[in-house]
């Protein structure tokens, strides 16, 4: 799915790069329904995978309205939409988690200013193949799984088969977020187990979950379906909760994290009216439509 | 040196029989000529010294000797740690895989093609053969991805079918039309008085093929097969959509693994352009580069030593 998403994304960046090339920008005829009095121009997006969908989502809905705007959305992982955002080849990065503090150091040292705003949650959901008898884990059991401490579901009270652990890569703000927020809960120094498979797409493990019943993985809200099981997460003192809008929206479900859309400097013009919209009610029905989480 | 030596032919062969603009152009198409093969070259060496001045500042941190013999790779951890042991050991695993199955396979149907197959049946084969090279890689991971590896997974009852089997196969596809068409032409290009000479002593065609043909061909069979092998273990797509990702040392071919090209392709990305993690990646590319330069080094002595030996 995301592949498509950015193989379509591709086909539209270069259709649109060859339009530019015919005619100017600057140039074209101001056509936006609602607000004409706007100026028009190209906004180029890129960064987190787990964002990709619904910032093509976003991004269509938004040029429908305002024909005068030119988005182009691609994806790669939080980690290639910080290095564009850098390069300053990409005017919002979509990231799904901070900008760690050597891009800071390097943002400072290119002259930009990285203002994050936080555009949306989503729920880390923990999957196993739907056959997989186990519903609940606590986060001690899954930092033990992921850090390849516990290799047996029978550990676990399941079936006496191997534990087939996956994980996105390590060009993945998931996969960050995983390590710091699961895997290193106890131990800083924790890093994920030896054994675990590293998979460079959300999709790919979507899709060996749904085959594979040894297997336990990680997506975020938007790749779940009834061919995986998600689990319930326990924390040490609450009870299990299953990842669902409503439980990420009251923070009753404890692997969730902000999305953030990170511009340079407080955002201006016509980068400002689209992360206007996207705070907007009508984007954030596109967020909730696509099974993420609203900010309110 | 080498142009007085062209100038000097040109002139002999054309002064009584061409007229002057048409040996100017006649040079100008030297030139070009020599200009396009220059440009490789320089090409190549570009690319080397790049790869050296970004891959090598790496071991003033971590040291060659554990750089390539141990297996830890945690490149953004704080502090990162660099090892590709595992990978390297991947990259050969599945390699090997790959050759297991096509260097028969591919032997095989060069000497169906070459000796047994009727002309009609080999002109029709030959080209579907050397369209198997034409699939793009990432074609052939999905297929991987999508059929093989559930299949493996079940025929062998594995704890997942993403793993280095699945990548060997999916490789041995890949070097097949190499292996299979410089190997036929080594063996069509066996003199046919070989082939005469054992057929007149009795031998049986079976016998003619594996006694005196393919040991006459041998050259370009190990050149056709050395070729396959640089392909197989640069090959990355493929590779990094099936072979499970895992970066422990595998110890069977059976376990997930990862790949020195996969982990490149991966990484390389999200690498901050001139940090650790991006040295590490080109120090990987060097790695790379060695392995596959000395098998096609090695590929070329030997396709020159089957030239030299029939011509």
């Amino acid at each position: 799915m995301s592949r498509i998403v950015r193989i379509i994304a591709l086909l539209v960046s270069v259709s649109l790069f060859l339009a530019a090339c015919g005619t100017p920008t600057a140039t074209s005829p101001t056509t936006g329904s609602t607000s004409p009095s706007l100026e028009g121009g190209a906004i180029v997006v890129k960064g987190s995978d787990t964002m990709v969908n619904l910032a093509s989502a976003w991004a269509e809905d938004y040029m429908i309205e305002r024909q005068n705007v030119r988005i182009t959305v691609s994806g790669g992982g939080s980690g290639i939409g910080i290095a564009a955002f850098l390069n300053k080849t990409a005017d919002i990065c979509n990231n799904s988690r901070p900008l760690a503090q050597e891009e800071l150091d390097k943002a400072k040292a290119a002259g930009l200013e990285p203002v994050s705003i936080v555009v949306a949650k989503d729920g880390v959901s923990v999957v196993v193949h739907p056959s997989n008898p186990i519903g609940e884990l606590s986060m001690e059991q899954l930092a033990a799984i992921f850090g390849g401490k516990i290799t047996n579901w029978k550990e676990l009270g399941g079936a006496d088969s191997e534990i087939v652990v996956l994980s996105r890569d390590n060009n993945s703000g998931t996969y960050t977020f995983f390590k710091e927020h699961i895997v290193q809960m106890k131990d800083k120094k924790a890093e994920y187990g030896l054994m675990v498979q590293f998979l460079p797409t959300s999709q790919g493990i979507a899709d060996e979950v749904a085959r594979n019943p040894k297997a336990i993985g990680y997506v975020g809200l938007g790749y779940l379906s009834d061919k995986q099981k998600a689990l319930a997460v326990k924390t040490a003192t609450g009870s299990a909760v299953l990842p669902s809008v409503a439980t990420v929206l009251d923070n009753s479900y404890p692997v969730s994290r902000p999305l953030f859309c990170t511009t340079n400097g407080q955002p201006k013009g016509v980068i400002q009216d689209y992360l206007a919209w996207i705070l907007s009610p009508k984007g954030q029905e596109i967020v909730r439509s696509l099974d993420f989480v609203p900010i309110q | 040196m080498h142009s007085q030596a062209i100038e000097l032919t040109s002139m002999r062969e054309s002064k009584p029989l061409r007229s002057r603009p048409k040996r100017d152009r006649e040079r100008l198409v030297r030139i070009v000529l020599a200009i396009a093969g220059w440009m490789t070259v320089v090409i190549l060496a570009l690319i080397m010294i790049m790869l050296f001045v970004e891959g090598l500042p790496i071991f003033a941190v971590t040291n060659p000797f554990s750089f390539l013999f141990t297996s830890q790779w945690f490149p953004v951890s704080d502090p990162p740690v660099f090892g590709i042991l595992s990978l390297i050991i991947g990259s050969l695993m599945i390699t090997a895989t790959a050759l297991v199955i096509a260097i028969p396979l591919g032997i095989g149907a060069a000497a169906f093609l070459a000796e047994i197959a009727p002309p009609p049946l080999r002109e029709a084969i030959k080209p579907v053969i050397e369209l198997l090279s034409g699939i793009p890689s990432i074609v052939l991971g999905f297929v991987g991805f999508l059929l093989l590896a559930p299949a493996i997974q079940r025929i062998f009852n594995l704890d997942s079918g993403l793993n280095g089997l699945t990548a060997g196969i999916l490789l041995a596809f890949m070097c097949l039309p190499t292996i299979v068409s410089i190997s036929e032409d080594a063996l069509s290009a066996v003199p046919r008085e070989y082939k005469e000479a054992s057929l007149a002593l009795g031998a049986t065609r079976w016998q003619t093929i594996y006694r005196v043909l393919i040991p006459a061909a041998r050259p370009g069979i190990v050149a056709s097969v050395m070729l396959g092998m640089g392909r197989a273990i640069g090959e990355t797509m493929t590779v990094l959509m099936v072979s499970g990702g895992r970066l422990a040392i595998p110890s069977f071919i059976t376990d997930p693994m990862s790949a020195m090209t996969a982990r490149i392709a991966i990484e390389i990305n999200n690498a901050v352009f001139g940090g650790l993690q991006y040295q590490a990646l080109f120090a990987i590319g060097i790695v790379l580069f060695l392995i596959t330069f000395s098998i096609n080094l090695v590929a070329d002595l030997v396709l020159e030593k089957q030239r030299r030996r029939y011509a």
